[in-house]
């Protein structure tokens, strides 16, 4: 079988042998939950109780506000005892409710459904997983409804389960692909309906081989195939995904919509089809706790607010020489300043290992390695020079806001520049130029 | 284990281990086999010159470095000592020393400080400095001795090139045969005399991935085909695409200087352009122009361009031209 890719990107050290075949377990309950009201891309939710209250397993404690935000759900049964700021692995402090846990996991509403989830109308389905607080899982947390509601002039064709989980340590999305695939492909199966997609292609990297053959055989029963993808960061991604598998390419500031199609990722789907079957709330997700500062990496099931503190000591703790903590994976993920800070729903892994020294940075080369390793095929280096001489109007015209971040340029830059940084700093700039100028 | 102090970066989190320093000191390594082919053919005329230039070269860094208040610990990176290597491997073995310090002191100070150091020179500073001699002694840059193995007793000694250029020598029969090119028991610069230690020195350039394989392939193809043309239509006066990539300093500028990744582009269209005018012009010098050799003023003409083609080559963006 052929394997599939895009050209550029890299090939970081994979580290999944640290838990790849470790089954996934659940965490014990914690005693206390800290849920932030914006685990999503978008406007954060509208809290729905106070201090005081009593809430249940799955009930909804937050009311997305805009179509943009995705609403939140209690991971415990108990009570409220705040709802106020506290720390978010985004970074800054945010709006959570925090409650004590009783123990009971007393269940708000989780009832089979009666109907055959498939007879569902697209619209239901949509209902069903905006209701549930469906976001993207792989860490961008998009609203999962939003894209499961494509303009009416861009026909969907094609669901993609993204099974790639390039970055390297990470494991939870393979061990669910082991785990749960059938949910999986129900999950893409109702994301096929609500879209009116016509087929589903689930991608997945060559290193995970086993999950590939299992994919295989029992995407028999649905309208798909599996395909076989190179083992390369950021195979993930999202339009470089969509150019492996199909060769399309989605056009400068549009979305995948533009080529027809739609991307999920297999923790997503798997939450979809719970959310349209169960009615089961997204109240918790499997995160990988893995890194040479892990004392005993694993595959964990978490419930969402769940401070990093308890899953972190449920893997053994910390090694004494673990100096940089992470939320999500190597390549694109958090830094941390505490453990002291809730799992969410984007949460895909808690990381730990012993930074080396950074490097000492030396004025570029000119050796042309982000080019050649850009999967955007834009010139980080030149990008970089403009952002930090301030030229905004050349940083945008060569395409800065077209940067995913994905850190592959930083990663070969043998001068250690933080060219990251600078698109950032590049996007952040031109976007505050323009809302002054639309204000 | 909560006492643990964390840093606070952004992303990516992981780096490579490849560096700025490794980079050089792997082009200082690619050159041992043609460092050594040059010791072993001038003896010590060689050994003096090599040291004469890396030292040279390193001490007009470290004190440029200090006017202009910079750290010292650059001085380790291993850009001067390549320029030092490289300028005294395009040097004819037969030069004086002060004249080599000359071109070394040039090569840094002309060639690479004055434009802001280490990334920021337009043109090889190694070139740079040469040119420098060339223009300044064109006697003593053009004066050649036989290598020690031949056991050539003369005062001088024409390059091939010289030799099939103002000797008639495809007329005369005398046109030096391809295999002493390839071993490089030949006169000529210090350097550029084996092609043999110069392929191996390139081959691992291009497996440790420092050098564009463009760039050679470029000069090479550009080359082949502009001699190829001159050579098929009166073989009786012009020499063959072979003997012109074997001879003078074509190998030595196609992986060692055209190469230098501050002087080249770096996209691949401007890389392609780059490298094929390099050839082009070369064959032009050396089949129409008033020396018998061309690398260097070739290399430093394109070096010219760089800033224009990487101005006008950028790459199209994934997904650019597409319709949201």
């Amino acid at each position: 079988m052929r394997v599939k890719t895009f050209p550029h990107g890299i090939h970081p050290p994979e580290f999944k042998e640290f838990t790849a075949e470790k089954a996934i377990e659940s965490l014990p309950l914690p005693e206390k939950v800290m849920i932030p009201l914006l685990q999503h891309f978008g406007k954060p939710a509208k809290p729905l109780v106070q201090k005081g209250d009593q809430v249940l397993l799955g009930q909804k404690i937050g009311e997305a506000q805009t179509l943009f935000s995705a609403s939140v759900h209690s991971s415990v049964s108990g009570k409220v005892i705040s709802v106020d700021n506290y720390n978010h692995p985004g970074g800054n402090p945010i709006p959570a409710v925090s409650i004590t846990n009783d123990s009971q996991d007393l269940p708000f509403s989780e009832k089979e459904e009666t109907k055959d989830p498939f007879s569902f109308s697209p619209e239901e389905i949509r209902q069903k997983v905006r209701e549930a607080g469906v976001v993207g899982m792989g860490g961008a947390a998009f609203p999962t409804a939003v894209k499961l509601s494509p303009p009416k002039d861009k026909p969907i064709e094609i669901i993609i389960i993204n099974g790639c989980e390039c970055e390297p340590l990470l494991t939870s999305d393979y061990r669910l692909m082991l785990e749960a695939p059938e949910d999986i492909l129900k999950g893409a199966e109702l994301a096929r309906i609500a879209t009116g997609a016509k087929r589903i292609i689930v991608g997945i990297e060559d290193n995970k081989k086993k999950a590939f053959q299992i994919f295989q055989d029992k995407i028999q029963n649905f309208e798909g195939e599996v395909a076989l993808l190179k083992t390369k960061y950021p195979q993930g991604a999202e339009k470089n995904l969509i150019y492996a598998l199909l060769r399309r390419e989605v056009p400068t500031g549009g979305l995948p919509f533009d080529v027809g199609v739609v991307v999920q990722n297999v923790g997503t789907a798997k939450a979809i089809w719970e959310a349209v079957s169960k009615g089961k709330p997204l109240y918790e997700r499997v995160i990988s706790v893995s890194g040479q500062g892990i004392l005993e990496p694993k595959n964990i099931l978490v419930r969402i607010g769940t401070p990093f503190k308890n899953v972190v000591e449920f893997c053994g703790g910390l090694k004494e020489d673990a100096d940089i903590l992470v939320m999500g994976g190597p390549m694109m993920g958090i830094v941390q300043w505490t453990l002291d800070v809730p799992v969410v729903k984007g949460t895909s892994g808690i990381l730990a290992w012993a930074a080396p020294r950074p490097g000492l940075e030396y004025p570029c080369i000119r050796c042309g390695r982000c080019v050649d390793n850009c999967p955007m095929t834009l010139v980080p280096t030149q990008l970089a020079r403009y952002v930090k001489f301030d030229d905004l109007t050349s940083a945008e015209k060569w395409g800065v806001l077209d940067c995913v971040e994905c850190g592959c340029c930083q990663y070969i830059c043998p001068s250690k520049i933080p060219l990251v940084h600078w698109m950032r700093v590049g996007k952040n700039r031109i976007m505050a130029m323009k809302q002054k100028k639309s204000a | 284990m909560t006492d643990n102090a964390f840093i606070l970066q952004s992303s990516p989190h992981f780096r490579d281990k490849d560096s700025v320093p490794k980079i050089m000191y792997a082009v200082i390594a690619s050159l041992v086999p043609a460092v050594a082919a040059s010791l072993y053919f001038f003896r010590l005329k060689a050994l003096a010159l090599l040291l004469c230039c890396v030292a040279a070269c390193l001490v007009t860094e470290a004190l440029f470095l200090w006017l202009r208040r910079k750290p010292l610990h650059s001085l380790r990176d291993g850009s001067a000592v390549i320029t030092g290597l490289l300028l005294a491997m395009t040097l004819p073995p037969s030069l004086s020393l002060e004249l080599a310090i000359i071109g070394a002191v040039m090569a840094i100070a002309i060639g690479k400080q004055v434009f802001g150091g280490l990334g920021y020179n337009i043109f090889n500073p190694a070139l740079v400095g040469r040119a420098f001699l060339q223009t300044a002694f064109p006697v003593a840059m053009t004066t050649w001795i036989p290598p020690v193995a031949l056991k050539i007793q003369t005062a001088t000694y024409a390059t091939p090139l010289a030799n099939l250029r103002f000797e008639d020598a495809i007329a005369k029969g005398t046109l030096t045969p391809l295999k002493d090119l390839f071993i490089g028991n030949v006169g000529g610069c210090l350097g550029e005399t084996s092609s043999f230690a110069l392929i191996l020195g390139g081959l691992y350039l291009l497996s440790r991935r420092v050098i564009d394989w463009r760039i050679p392939l470029g000069i090479l193809l550009s080359l082949t085909a502009f001699t190829g043309v001159f050579w098929l239509a009166n073989p009786e006066k012009y020499a063959s695409p072979l003997f012109h990539i074997l001879a003078g300093g074509l190998l030595i500028g196609a992986f060692f200087m055209a190469t230098d990744l501050i002087t080249s582009p770096i996209t691949p269209l401007g890389t392609w352009i780059y490298a094929l005018g390099i050839g082009l012009v070369i064959g032009l010098i050396r089949l129409f122009g008033g020396f018998a050799e061309g690398v260097m003023y070739s290399i430093l003409f394109m070096n010219a361009f760089v800033p224009l083609l990487n101005r006008y080559t950028r790459p199209r963006i994934l997904g650019e031209g597409g319709k949201a």
